[in-house]
């Protein structure tokens, strides 16, 4: 795995914007100077790297011989009437995106921006980043040469969502990609974002880099969604980073389909008084894929809280794992802070690793944490097959049952009308899933 | 309609049916009273198909066909009900998904038309009136949050709407009040006709005030240990199961 440092760090990433460039130099010498966790390193313990080991992600993708237009259907989402930005192998494409940002919200490219906006975008990108605990990040920083940055001026009410997708196709050759997103949203604010990760239907040899930032000022109201809905063998290794002001609101959805390689961690800082997160998840690995989610949540102050629910359903020989920490520091009393994980197995090979931390500093606070692991029970079927429904079927409503109380509560009700036939669809013939969807 | 010869069962290396011997005819409505641990719910259960339970010895005929047989739904499918006793709670999964669901695997098996969504939401909300429950509660998690008589009336719409030929009711009465058990009755009583049948299983004889036998059968020990009319319910009321057990002792 040593090789896999170097061969990273000398990736052709392009020039980096100028007000970038010394930041993205520290980057590459920080990465150098790492060494890549082992099996003995606690927050790495079960997410297994060779996948990238196989494959030297060096190399930039073909920059041209796409038809950009045949990958629409991919990235329409009906009804969901958004701004929408859409990179192409880490290339941004003038031919997929469409916006007009108005309402109060901005949209430039890293590439793009000069004056005012890079100098914000300088003065805030990694700052939200424990670069010791989250070690990809330097690489990140290292291969920039492009990105989002988003500003919602102070009172905007931002009605239509922004949608950003990064969407990889198969090359002739293995290559890497950084995505990065950088969001400040003003006080008062209100705006959803949904970052959709996805790739043609081809097998593919893509490591996937990705760095979201978001800081939400005092009384913002921002919605997240976090799609990841890639081919399995497309690999993925993001970090979402979020600081709340006081009174602010975030509402986050993530969802996962697994692959060789795929490991997302999401972390919330609650820096002011009175402010809540609510962080609901869905993860599905099947076959013999793997997906790891590990959130990380700071009470740092008094009176925050925190919602935060995930489920899984693992098939086949997939492997899941879910750790899921909430750190409660001695200021932050009145912190109402809660934590559940249920995971589904419907196969003898499938496996699960589910860690919640509740560490508790302060004496006054509210917290509950739970987590189970369990196969469908046969009381619930048995419920079923005795109204006539057949095993497979009530297998799959009860399965889609699972988890579609947390497609309930998908903040985008355009999105999760999207997303409903293609979770099941994870699971199920058509046939089968009739009665649901 | 159901001839039941002779029906062994385990559960583990338990024996909890020891041999019964049961017919009942069309359009009749049979009682099966017993203490707690009698067999008279698991009677119900290998009638139904559940897991768990081994059948040793015996046939069970319904309507021509071995029951025993059957997988569980297609049990159903020929026009088995269950009415449990304790009605499984499936949160994310909808009432009216459920309903449907069920309906449609009914007319597929007959190879009928599964019925229109808008024609059988309608039906489904009328049954709702009859079964004295919210047309709300077809749009919830199937039993999600439901109280126990809600439990049991949902029990009740579901068997209107499934209409089957035998329909086995799991102590519908334990846990209701006077009302509730007085609606789940009425529904019985409504669904009463010649070519339908019921078991009806119970502890207490205060449910056969409302849903009135033509036989009564005592179960002990996994044995039908004593058979009679309505009366015989009455007189178990008064002397307690001890008095039969002696008696047959």
């Amino acid at each position: 795995m040593a090789d896999f440092i170097e061969t990273a760090a000398s990736k052709d990433s392009g020039p980096p914007p100028k007000y970038l460039a010394a930041w993205r130099a520290a980057g590459i010498e920080s990465w150098r100077r790492r060494s890549l966790p082992t099996r003995k390193t606690e927050a790495w313990k079960y997410t297994n790297l060779r996948p990238l080991e196989k494959a030297a992600y060096a190399a930039r993708p073909e920059a041209d011989g796409i038809d950009e237009e045949s990958l629409r259907p991919l990235i329409d989402i009906p009804g969901l009437g958004a701004n929408r930005l859409v990179f192409v192998n880490g290339t941004y494409s003038d031919t997929l995106s469409d916006y007009d940002c108005a309402d109060g919200m901005t949209v430039v490219r890293f590439a793009d921006a000069n004056g005012k906006d890079a100098e914000t975008i300088a003065a805030h990108i990694g700052r939200l980043i424990d670069g010791e605990r989250h070690l990809f990040a330097a690489l990140n920083d290292g291969w920039t040469e492009d990105g989002v940055f988003v500003r919602i001026e102070d009172h905007a009410i931002v009605t239509t969502p922004l949608h950003v997708v990064w969407l990889t196709t198969n090359a002739s050759h293995p290559f890497g990609v950084a995505q990065r997103l950088l969001l400040l949203a003003g006080k008062d604010c209100e705006a959803s974002l949904i970052e959709h990760f996805v790739s043609t239907e081809d097998a593919q040899q893509v490591f996937t880099n990705g760095i979201t930032e978001l800081h939400v000022s005092a009384n913002a109201n921002l919605k997240h969604c976090r799609l990841h809905l890639e081919q399995p063998s497309a690999a993925h290794i993001g970090g979402v980073h979020v600081s709340l002001d006081r009174d602010s609101r975030l509402n986050s959805f993530h969802l996962g389909f697994g692959g060789v390689l795929k490991r997302i961690d999401a972390v919330v800082h609650h820096r002011g008084e009175g402010a809540h997160c609510e962080m609901n998840g869905i993860y599905l690995p099947r076959d013999s894929q793997q997906i790891d989610y590990h959130t990380t949540i700071e009470h740092a102050v008094p009176r925050c809280t925190t919602s935060e629910t995930f489920r899984g359903i693992i098939a086949d020989r997939g492997k899941a794992v879910f750790n899921g920490r909430i750190h409660i520091h001695p200021d932050a009393q009145k912190t109402d802070a809660r934590l559940s994980n249920r995971n589904l197995l419907t196969s003898p090979d499938a496996e699960v690793d589910t860690k919640p931390e509740l560490e508790i500093y302060a004496d006054d606070v509210q917290c509950a944490h739970g987590a189970t692991v369990a196969q469908l029970e046969d009381d619930s079927l048995f419920y079923f097959m005795s109204r006539g429904i057949s095993r497979e079927e009530a297998k799959v409503m009860l399965s889609f049952g699972f988890i579609n109380e947390l497609v309930d509560r998908v903040p985008v009700p355009a999105l999760a009308e999207y997303l409903r036939p293609r979770l099941v669809a994870r699971f199920s013939d058509p046939g089968l899933s009739r009665h649901i969807l | 309609m159901l001839t039941i010869k002779g029906l062994k069962a385990v559960a583990g290396d338990t024996e909890i049916l020891q041999g019964i011997d049961l017919t009942i005819g069309p359009g009749e409505v049979h009682a099966i009273m017993g203490t707690n641990g009698s067999g008279k719910s698991t009677l119900g259960h290998v009638l139904a198909g559940r897991d768990g339970y081994a059948v040793t010895a015996g046939d069970v005929d319904f309507l021509g066909k071995n029951l025993l047989d059957l997988d569980p739904e297609d049990r159903a499918r020929e026009g088995l009900f269950l009415a449990f006793q304790y009605p499984v709670e499936i949160p994310g999964v909808s009432n009216m998904e459920f309903l449907k669901a069920a309906a449609d695997a009914h007319a597929e098996y007959r190879g009928d038309e599964a019925p229109d969504a808008v024609s059988f939401m309608k039906k489904a909300r009328e049954l709702c009136t009859v079964a004295d429950i919210d047309p709300s509660f077809l749009k919830r998690g199937v039993n999600e949050g439901f109280s126990g008589g809600e439990k049991k009336r949902n029990e009740l719409l579901q068997m209107m709407l499934l209409e089957p030929r035998l329909a086995i009711l799991d102590e519908t009465d334990s846990g209701l009040d006077i009302d509730a058990l007085k609606v789940v009755a009425a529904g019985v009583n409504e669904m009463r006709a010649a070519d339908r049948s019921f078991i009806v299983i119970t502890h207490y004889q205060r449910l056969l005030n409302y849903i009135e036998p033509d036989f009564v059968h005592v179960l002990s020990r996994g044995r039908i240990v004593k058979s009679g009319d309505k009366s015989l319910a009455l007189e178990l009321e008064e002397k307690g199961y001890g008095w039969v057990d002696q008696e047959v002792a």
